[in-house]
């Protein structure tokens, strides 16, 4: 456990003097992975939303699908991107590869399907409380979409959250599409595994509480969130 | 197809979410990961950059992947040490011409108690038939590295097929050289590193070199421009540039100066430009 | 005018309110089972009548889901339902709207939900919103949230949402059954303003009394049959059939 008390000490060491490349990397892991859930929730609460409220042939086979896809391991989903965004593949034109944009594109592909999987058994439970008033009220099947992913929002932030966590926590896919280049596409994690590598235990476990902290942080702030709304019968 | 059209949507949607870089030359090397690990990029590329204006991005993976990112066109500058895989490199018109850079050398790392008895051997074939025979735990890269490929190439010099004892004194951790060593250490098994990552590993433990000295275990460096009529994206200009910067007096100098903990990490050696 | 099998009395007396544009209503031979089991069988009823009709009978009799076939959000086994001369059909059911016992409010502010159908049927202006809101008396309450207003409050913001769809026929089922004696008052006041200015409303109750304040006929319904259908004051003052008799006394009718 001695490396344990010497990585709390970096960790705080390398906090509270400001070290640039630390924050370099936190905040593009930051970056990388918000917009990446941004993505995903754009693309994948609507097709939550749809198949929570629709019923048609194959509709329990596009559920299996969407929810085995959830697991998809990211080493083979930067694997995929890498052989698109490559020099030698269909999209190499693009020039994409080893740029945050790569590493946006697989964690977005990495999450869309969690963020699909869980936001439709969240609204599917909100539409089962909703449907008959809707039926009566004859709205379109889009006005039902809208308002139930309105009136989901605060449930759909858990969402949301679980995809961020599940994108800033993985290691595999942004090291093939991004490449770990140092104050280009180094975030934390493949920063972590680098130190690893390195033999740099502290340091790496250092940044690993350091990416503990900031899920803390963010997690808090959408717990507060989610209170205020419930103070409001919001949730 | 469809993944295809997919992606490229996203690619457009991820896009227009980050900021542009500025336009400035940037090549991406594709390099093994002991040069990078061992902080030598962070030592020479400030220097080339500061120099010549060009930005340099490593991609640090293993010499056998690195070479295949090559062959993709993903890199415009290869630095690898594995000669025969690198020359068939250059002979498939991948790379326009192979230079010696660097070398340093290998060295078998083990625990104090070196069950084999192989401590203080110079002779890397006897040293191995040593540890075959004692079925002391070595751990190998077991990832078509450049020091996987020259691991085997001594095992097989020492007339010793580890293959066959793959799982029980044989480990393969099919991983980095940083993880080969964390899990050899881990386990108290033998280790072929190179010496510069080695030097600058920061959990040794209490292992300690047991084997080195034999010519046999002799690491070259090699740098390769990747081609650009087998790639026409390249860089080939600004990646022309870092080899010829790498080769001149100036890098050659560059490289030499690097030290950890006060020890000379790389020694250039690349030939006489004439 | 078709004869019917049951008897149906024309209300003589109060002067009779305008007469909503989807009447009459025409079953026929109406069916509903589910998993089997039957649940409603009305060979026939018409329905004619401006101001409010009262469905009544006991718990199971089948209230509610006639109020659900009526209003299209359930289909028939067998069976026809014309409005006005025309089946049942989509376009009719917009015409429509239907309070349930139950309010299912959008986790929104009060003034928001009634936003959300005013935008939906291309009906939205602030006024019309802010006329909803002073008529069933929540305008000092149209910035809270809706779910955390009391029973009666919820009950008449779910009623100004059903009109402002302006519906041409106006269900309620049940809708006063949890709330206190004023909210109760309240409620049927604005009901019975809507009634009178031309909305018909068919409102499902198992309270006696409020079918009294309320009704200008009745439809009893005993274990998913009719059994009776009458003028109101018919209706309570000799009640024809064995159930409602007993209904109306207060035992539980078998």
């Amino acid at each position: 456990m001695q490396d344990f008390g010497d990585a709390i000490g970096l960790a705080l060491n390398l906090v509270l003097s400001g070290d640039a490349d630390l924050f370099e990397i936190v905040l593009l892991s930051l970056r990388v992975s918000l917009t990446a859930t941004a993505i995903a929730c754009v693309l994948g609460l609507p097709l939550g939303a749809v198949l929570a409220v629709s019923r048609f042939r194959g509709r329990q086979a596009a559920l299996v699908l969407v929810n085995a896809l959830m697991g998809l391991p990211p080493v083979v989903v930067g694997l995929i991107v890498y052989l698109h965004l490559s020099r030698a593949g269909p999209l190499g034109f693009l020039g994409l590869l080893y740029t945050p944009t790569a590493m946006i594109i697989a964690q977005s592909i990495l999450i869309t399907p969690i963020v699909a999987a869980l936001s439709r058994q969240v609204i599917e439970d909100l539409h089962g409380e909703y449907s008959e008033q809707f039926r009566s009220l004859a709205l379109s099947r889009r006005q039902v979409v809208q308002a139930l992913i309105w009136d989901a929002r605060y449930s759909l932030v858990t969402v949301a959250l679980a995809g961020f966590g599940r994108a800033v926590a993985e290691v595999g896919a942004v090291m093939i599409v991004g490449g770990n280049i140092d104050h280009l596409t180094r975030v934390m994690t493949t920063a972590i595994a680098l130190e690893t590598s390195k033999g740099d235990l502290p340091l790496a476990l250092a940044l690993g509480l350091v990416l503990m902290v900031l899920a803390l942080g963010i997690n808090a702030a959408a717990q507060s969130v989610r209170l205020t709304a419930a103070r409001f019968a919001y949730a | 197809m469809k993944t295809g059209s997919f992606l490229a949507a996203l690619a457009v949607a991820a896009t227009l979410a980050t900021d542009v870089p500025a336009q400035e030359t940037t090549i991406i090397v594709q390099s093994t990961t002991s040069t990078a690990n061992s902080g030598l990029y962070d030592h020479l590329l400030p220097i080339f950059e500061r120099d010549s204006g060009i930005t340099v991005n490593v991609v640090a993976v293993g010499t056998g992947q690195a070479i295949r990112n090559a062959a993709n066109c993903d890199g415009d500058v290869l630095l690898v040490h594995a000669k025969p895989a690198e020359e068939e490199f250059v002979a498939s018109g991948g790379g326009v011409s192979r230079t010696d850079l660097m070398y340093n050398d290998f060295v078998i790392v083990g625990p104090p108690s070196d069950p084999a008895g192989i401590g203080g051997l110079t002779d890397v074939h006897a040293a191995l038939r040593g540890i075959a025979e004692s079925e002391a735990l070595f751990a190998s890269r077991g990832d078509d590295s450049g020091t996987h490929k020259k691991e085997m190439s001594l095992w097989n010099a020492a007339g010793v097929d580890p293959a066959e004892a793959s799982g029980a004194w044989y480990r393969e951790t099919g991983s980095g050289m940083g993880a080969t060593l964390n899990a050899g250490i881990g386990m108290g098994a033998y280790v072929m590193t190179d010496r510069a990552t080695w030097i600058s590993f920061g959990n040794k433990q209490d292992h300690v070199i047991q084997v080195q000295g034999d010519e046999q275990m002799f690491n070259q460096y090699g740098v390769i421009p990747v081609s650009p009529e087998a790639c026409p994206q390249v860089e080939a200009e600004a990646g022309q540039r870092f080899v010829d910067w790498l080769v001149s007096e100036a890098g050659q100098a560059a490289i030499g100066a690097y030290r950890v903990g006060g020890q000379q990490l790389f020694f250039p050696n690349a030939p006489e430009p004439n | 005018m078709p004869d019917t099998l049951l008897p149906v009395m024309p209300p003589a007396d109060p002067p009779a309110p305008a007469r909503s544009a989807l009447m009459p209503l025409r079953v026929r031979d109406l069916t509903l089972q589910m998993r089997g089991q039957p649940l409603l069988d009305i060979p026939a009823l018409d329905l004619d009548c401006a101001g409010t009709t009262v469905i009544m009978g006991a718990n199971g009799a089948g209230k509610s889901l006639l109020l659900r076939l009526l209003h299209g959000l359930i289909a028939p086994s067998s069976g026809t339902i014309a409005w006005g001369g025309a089946a049942m059909s989509p376009a009719i059911a917009r015409r429509q709207a239907l309070v349930f016992q139950k309010p299912v409010l959008l986790r929104r502010s009060v003034a928001a939900n009634l936003d959300f159908v005013l935008r939906a049927r291309r009906a939205g202006t602030a006024e019309a919103r802010d006329a909803l809101l002073a008529r069933v008396g929540l305008t000092h309450k149209a910035s809270q949230p809706a779910r955390l207003l009391s029973g009666g409050e919820q009950q008449r913001l779910a009623l100004a949402r059903a009109l402002a769809t302006r519906p041409d026929i106006l269900f309620l089922d049940e809708p006063t059954a949890s709330l206190d004696p004023a909210a109760v008052q309240s409620f049927e006041g604005i009901v019975s303003d809507i009634a009178d200015e031309g909305t018909s409303v068919i409102f499902v109750t198992h309270d006696v009394g409020q079918a009294r304040r309320m009704a200008r006929e009745v439809v009893f319904l005993h274990q998913g049959r009719i059994t009776e259908h009458s003028a109101a004051p018919r209706f309570f003052a000799a009640p024809q059939s064995r159930a409602a008799r007993a209904y109306l006394a207060g035992q539980l009718p078998l």
